[in-house]
């Protein structure tokens, strides 16, 4: 365990509940949720739980809601019905910065990085409560200020080695390629107290030498930190490396759930992702 | 007497780009760390000018005032005056993507120059606020004890935006400006930190303004329409470098030279092309601009990128 990851120099030693990841206890609870645009029903009905400590893969043919629903648990829209329950409290509504605060943190699809902004300072920016970030504390509390950054610029260079990509540490994030953006996406998950976290195709678009350091550094996260992740993947290859249980949605709901191999031998979900014959066409 | 002319007309020049690079660091912290678009900066200017004018001008029986109130009050209260209602507009507005804050910042300008304008027992109306005193030292000389002021002024206001530009809060901002989505992911409350920097940055602007009223001794409306307060702020941060606090300061030195020196040049010309001459300023100071933008986008002097302020423990 490396101690320095935490982002507070007070919370080094990390709560009870995290150093044995019980498979028992669920961490979020997704409860009869919907969502609609206009005539489109994206996510309806869906009710799913997941583990804590677990690493579960939510899969689907496009158009399935997926998406939509991860952007609903992060607080990014509103549904129209539902509550999403994280850590027994409610928690349907809170902005993503609130959900933050309580270790629900995620990653996007296409990569956000800050694109001005070098690699290191795109970490950087992550610990909460920085004393800096009060204007008059800028002004009137520079030591402390800066002592902090250096802190925090320390616990940078440690993710940035578990990353490998040490190396762009002074590039603008900008100009990364595809694969290392996905890979700042996840640090900055690490720059934090995460409880749980989003990944939304954590290895869309990236080779693979990159997308195993990717699967790696997941893996480690959830063994080392007891991250409970939950994530959007079309790669089966990733989803069948890392994930169980896996949930299949369709149509805003989900359709199944279960390990790889009942994923695989269940027709329904060859249906879901391929139509029925009859239907093909119209898909 | 021509070369204390000459000397006067620089300590005139040199108040002048003084105040208007308290505006364009103001505007900085908006636009230039935020990327916010606040094209009402006349509005915060003239709250502020309006301000210490009222708290420290002489009695006058047309409007109210006369408290004489020193110079400090009356800045002070012209800070927090404008500080408050960027608040309010803040609060509404601050949410708007940057396109429609700058519509609207044009809209709220314009309604606070008219409140000047019409509500005669405020600001006098277009006849204006006179007797404002020089602080300090009124009188012989006034001029020299304003320019250290102003100067020490551009000083203090460069230091706490630079400042703020390098900490973690100007980090927030600059992570605000390149993704938004990203930034509140990050556990930032996006919406307090916009309001933060509309509000710092507008108070900045408001600070100007009474520094202004103290140095002309006399505000009215007209001081305060859009092409001298705002367009002019605007070139000169996108000129000397949105982003860059020296950029923010050399731009106003550069346009103010462009600006004033046309208006040396226009002077000469036969009266019949007054009307042009004039228009033919603003237009020049529009070609400038066209040419930063096309010749160096980012300005004379580009933004740097922070160095790391961490000290690091030995």
């Amino acid at each position: 365990m490396h101690a320095g990851w935490t982002c507070r120099p007070d919370s080094d030693t990390l709560p009870a509940h995290r150093l044995v990841a019980s498979r028992e206890t669920r961490l979020i609870r997704i409860e009869d949720v919907s969502l609609s645009f206009g005539g489109i029903r994206a996510v309806d009905g869906c009710s799913f739980e997941v583990a804590e400590g677990s690493i579960t893969g939510l899969i689907g043919p496009n158009g399935a809601g997926k998406s939509t629903l991860f952007n609903i648990v992060a607080g990014v829209l509103k549904p129209d019905s539902g509550r999403i329950v994280f850590d027994g409290e409610t928690i349907t509504g809170l902005p993503p910065h609130a959900l933050f605060h309580r270790g629900l943190v995620r990653t996007f699809q296409i990569p956000h990085e800050f694109y001005r902004m070098t690699v290191r300072e795109n970490l950087m920016i992550v610990p909460p409560e920085q004393t800096g970030e009060n204007l008059f504390s800028s002004w009137f509390r520079w030591g402390q200020v800066r002592r902090q950054d250096a802190e925090i610029a320390d616990k940078v260079d440690e993710v940035l080695a578990f990353l490998n990509i040490a190396h762009v540490a002074d590039e603008l994030a900008g100009n990364l390629s595809g694969g290392q953006k996905k890979l700042l996406d996840l640090g900055r998950t690490m720059m934090t107290d995460a409880r749980m976290v989003l990944l939304d195709e954590p290895g869309a678009g990236v080779n693979r030498t990159l997308l195993g350091a990717i699967t790696t550094a997941i893996r480690r996260l959830n063994e080392e930190r007891g991250y409970t992740f939950c994530l959007i993947e079309h790669d089966m290859d990733v989803i069948a490396e890392l994930c169980d249980p896996i949930i299949v949605m369709a149509q805003g709901s989900v359709l199944t759930r279960g390990t790889m191999a009942d994923i695989r031998a269940n027709p329904a979900v060859r249906e879901a992702y391929l139509g029925h014959p009859e239907t093909a066409e119209a898909e | 007497m021509e070369l204390s002319g000459l000397f006067g007309y620089l300590v005139f020049f040199l108040s002048t780009v003084s105040i208007y690079a308290i505006l364009a660091l103001g505007l900085n912290v908006q636009w230039g760390l935020t990327g916010q678009i606040n094209i009402g900066i006349a509005g915060f200017f003239a709250v502020g000018a309006y301000t210490t004018a009222i708290l420290t001008a002489g009695p006058n029986a047309a409007h109210v005032g006369g408290f004489e109130f020193p110079f400090v009050v009356g800045a002070a209260a012209a800070i927090v005056t404008s500080g408050l209602i960027a608040v309010l507009i803040g609060m509404i507005t601050v949410n708007l993507r940057s396109d429609y804050l700058a519509i609207a910042t044009i809209g709220i300008a314009e309604i606070i120059r008219f409140v000047f304008q019409n509500e005669q027992w405020l600001s006098h109306g277009v006849r204006g606020i006179s007797d404002i005193p020089r602080p300090f030292h009124d009188g012989q000389g006034s001029g020299y004890v304003f320019l250290a002021l102003v100067l020490a002024c551009v000083a203090v206001v460069y230091f706490l935006v630079e400042r703020a530009r390098l900490a973690p809060w100007g980090r927030v901002l600059r992570a605000i400006r390149d993704n938004e989505d990203a930034t509140e992911a990050a556990g930032k409350n996006v919406r307090l930190f916009r309001l933060q920097a509309f509000v710092f940055g507008s108070a900045i602007m408001g600070f100007a303004g009474a520094l202004y009223a103290h140095f002309i001794g006399f505000i009215s409306p007209d001081a305060f329409e859009p092409v001298f307060a705002t367009f002019i702020v605007w070139a000169m941060l996108i000129a000397g470098g949105s982003g860059n606090n020296k950029g923010a300061i050399l731009g106003a030195i550069v346009v103010w030279l462009v600006w004033s020196g046309t208006e040396t040049l226009a002077a000469r010309l036969p009266p019949e092309y007054a009307t042009q001459a004039s228009a033919a300023r603003v237009l020049l100071v529009g070609v400038l601009l066209e040419l930063v933008l096309l010749l160096r986008p980012q300005g004379m002097l580009p933004e740097e990128r922070p160095r790391p302020i961490a000290r690091r423990k030995d």
